[in-house]
């Protein structure tokens, strides 16, 4: 028992010891690259690391997922190469890992459209975003208000360390006015996994949830959404992303610890370049060219 | 000589065991003092009206702890008040109803009950009761406080039973023949002798059982829905919640260290353990005011 709790104290101590920064990519015969970070972009992340060993066998690279804050915290405490992030780093992120001595450097490496989703019986069939605003921010509580069923919306949502949470909140709930202080209803439900919003919209016909295209499955029904009254539903596809007509679409980032050098900068050109590229349309989402 | 050896000896070995012991305080002083050093930022980087108001939104530095708290609270209360009858009736079941075999078979079961991990309850949970509940109780979702108390109950129930039947078995036997010897029947000596006089072991299963509730993660996280609401409704119980335990392992791997957020999600971490010494507190209160131990036996 005392050993167990040795241990314990020990791994809760662990990070708050070990601030050098460990893991940084040195040249030599097998070399290592920390990759963790957006949730969303994770299986995008595998994909190339997975393709990315018969390039350069003597590359490891090491993928987690765990939300884009997540990997940011990371790249700030020093532990990982390469940071992925569905939303942009925070001033007060950046400021952070500039006190520790790191320089996040921005890299876009696909792009992304939010999926809006609700269960296959839902008869209606696109929303406006001022309408997703009222319904995200709890002012519309059902779905008779928007051509729907007489039925109670359930909210759902990735939790609020997910960039994808944060780009909503931002771009709709807030319809992109920086100013504006509306938050996600209290009601929102935060699911810890996108998984977690795909079954309950499988299955709950109240339900309406958002995720990012890569992730939506054919047993969901995805809406159409318009940027104001009036104007026509456009469904999210790698189209209407690329000629910028749906409204919800957002770019993917890798953030590096200063200019990315050796094997970290070889495997980015590689991820930017046209095999890493087509990975990304071939995992639903939105490739650069 | 030889005896020396052996005094010598006992003692080396009284030390270890008194370090053994020692060392198990001193660790949870330790954790503690680390849980202090983490938290109290929380308590002058954050107003006190923001730390217990009533909106957890931290991107927005709202870190009101309130609908945490009473979201621990009504999961864990949902849990006793379903876990207890169920425990204390299977406790009395395989004491004093149950054939020899029949326990034979059920007491180890129950134990392996204990074994399941709170994840795979959860899935199970998440995939198959939320849905059910859903349906059965027509509500907006399935993903409620009610959902989690039936998970959490489920896990607390192997205490439960285990616990209250050692109690139930310490009671005299005295007390069982001298109820039916006055023409008491099997039911009311159950229920009028024994389960008084086990009293106190009884209320020590409930504590361990709320133990248990209040402090369980992952599956609760998995099917309480999450949503930091204050619960105001009398049907509060069957609406989402989000506990203590589920926004600490939710948010602590995405803080940045040393920031706000970071201290809050440590203060909220001293807090859960300020709730549980109350309800540990008040429980033993009851105990000890229940006066003279009549039967039950405490833990250890």
């Amino acid at each position: 028992m005392a050993l167990l709790l040795l241990l314990l104290l020990l791994v809760a101590c662990g990070p708050a010891v070990q601030e050098e920064g460990e893991g940084t990519a040195e040249p030599g015969l097998a070399t290592s690259i920390q990759n963790k970070g957006s949730d969303t972009l994770v299986n995008v992340a595998l994909a190339w690391a997975e393709a990315y060993q018969q390039v350069a066998p003597e590359v490891q690279v090491a993928v987690t997922g765990g939300g884009s804050g997540t990997g940011i915290a990371s790249l700030i405490n020093g532990t990982v190469d390469m940071a992925n992030a569905s939303r942009q780093i925070k001033g007060e992120e950046r400021a952070q890992a500039e006190a520790n001595g790191i320089e996040p450097v921005e890299h876009v490496v696909a792009g992304d459209a939010i999926a809006i989703v609700v269960h296959p019986s839902n008869p209606v069939q696109g929303l406006t975003i001022p309408q997703l605003s009222a319904i995200f921010s709890g002012e519309i509580t059902n779905w008779r208000d928007v051509g729907g069923e007489d039925r109670p919306i359930v909210l759902l949502s990735r939790e609020s360390n997910s960039g994808t949470h944060v780009f909503f909140l931002e771009q709709v709930v807030r319809q992109g006015d920086e100013d504006d202080g509306t938050l996600f209803s209290p009601d929102t439900l935060l699911m810890p996994s996108s998984e977690g919003i795909s079954a309950e919209v499988r299955d709950n016909p109240n339900a309406i949830g958002y995720d990012g295209l890569g992730y939506v499955t054919d047993d969901q029904k995805v809406l159409g959404v318009a940027p104001a009254v009036d104007e026509p539903y456009v469904m999210p596809t790698v189209e209407t992303v690329k000629d910028g007509s749906y409204p919800i679409a957002r770019g993917l980032y890798i953030y590096t610890a200063g200019e990315p050098q050796g094997a970290v900068a070889e495997y980015l050109n590689w991820i930017l370049g046209p095999e890493g590229q087509a990975i990304v349309l071939e995992l639903g989402f939105v490739p650069l060219q | 000589m030889k005896q020396s050896r052996g005094g010598r000896r006992e003692a080396l070995i009284t030390v270890l065991i008194r370090a053994a012991g020692f060392s198990a305080i001193f660790f949870v002083a330790l954790i503690f003092l680390f849980l202090l050093k983490e938290g109290a930022p929380a308590f002058w980087e954050v107003s006190l009206g923001n730390l217990f108001g009533q909106r957890w939104y931290p991107n927005e530095d709202l870190f009101g702890t309130m609908p945490l708290i009473l979201g621990s609270l009504l999961v864990t209360a949902g849990s006793v008040v379903i876990a207890l009858p169920l425990g204390l009736a299977t406790a009395v079941f395989i004491r004093e109803l149950a054939p020899n075999w029949l326990r034979e078979i059920l007491k180890p079961l129950i134990e392996v009950l204990a074994g399941i991990p709170s994840v795979v309850l959860g899935f199970l949970g998440m995939v198959a009761v939320a849905p059910l509940m859903r349906e059965a109780l027509d509500i907006p979702t399935g993903l409620t406080a009610f959902t989690g108390s039936l998970m959490l109950a489920y896990m607390a129930l192997p205490t439960i039973i285990s616990v209250a039947e050692d109690a139930i078995d310490a009671v005299p036997k005295g007390y069982r023949d001298g109820a039916l010897a006055m023409g008491a029947t099997h039911w009311q000596t159950i229920w009028r002798v024994i389960l008084p006089a086990a009293r106190s072991g009884v209320i020590i299963a409930v504590m361990l059982g709320i133990g248990r509730a209040i402090g369980e993660t992952m599956a609760v996280m998995m099917v309480t829905g999450n949503a930091a609401r204050i619960p105001r409704e009398w049907y509060a119980l069957f609406l989402p919640a989000r506990t203590m335990t589920a926004t600490i392992a939710a948010e602590m791997g995405e803080v940045a260290q040393g920031s706000t957020h970071y201290h809050v999600l440590f203060a909220v971490g001293i807090l859960l353990f300020v709730v549980t010494f109350i309800i540990n507190a008040i429980a033993s209160a009851v105990v000890v005011k229940g006066g003279p131990r009549r039967g039950g036996r405490l833990m250890g």
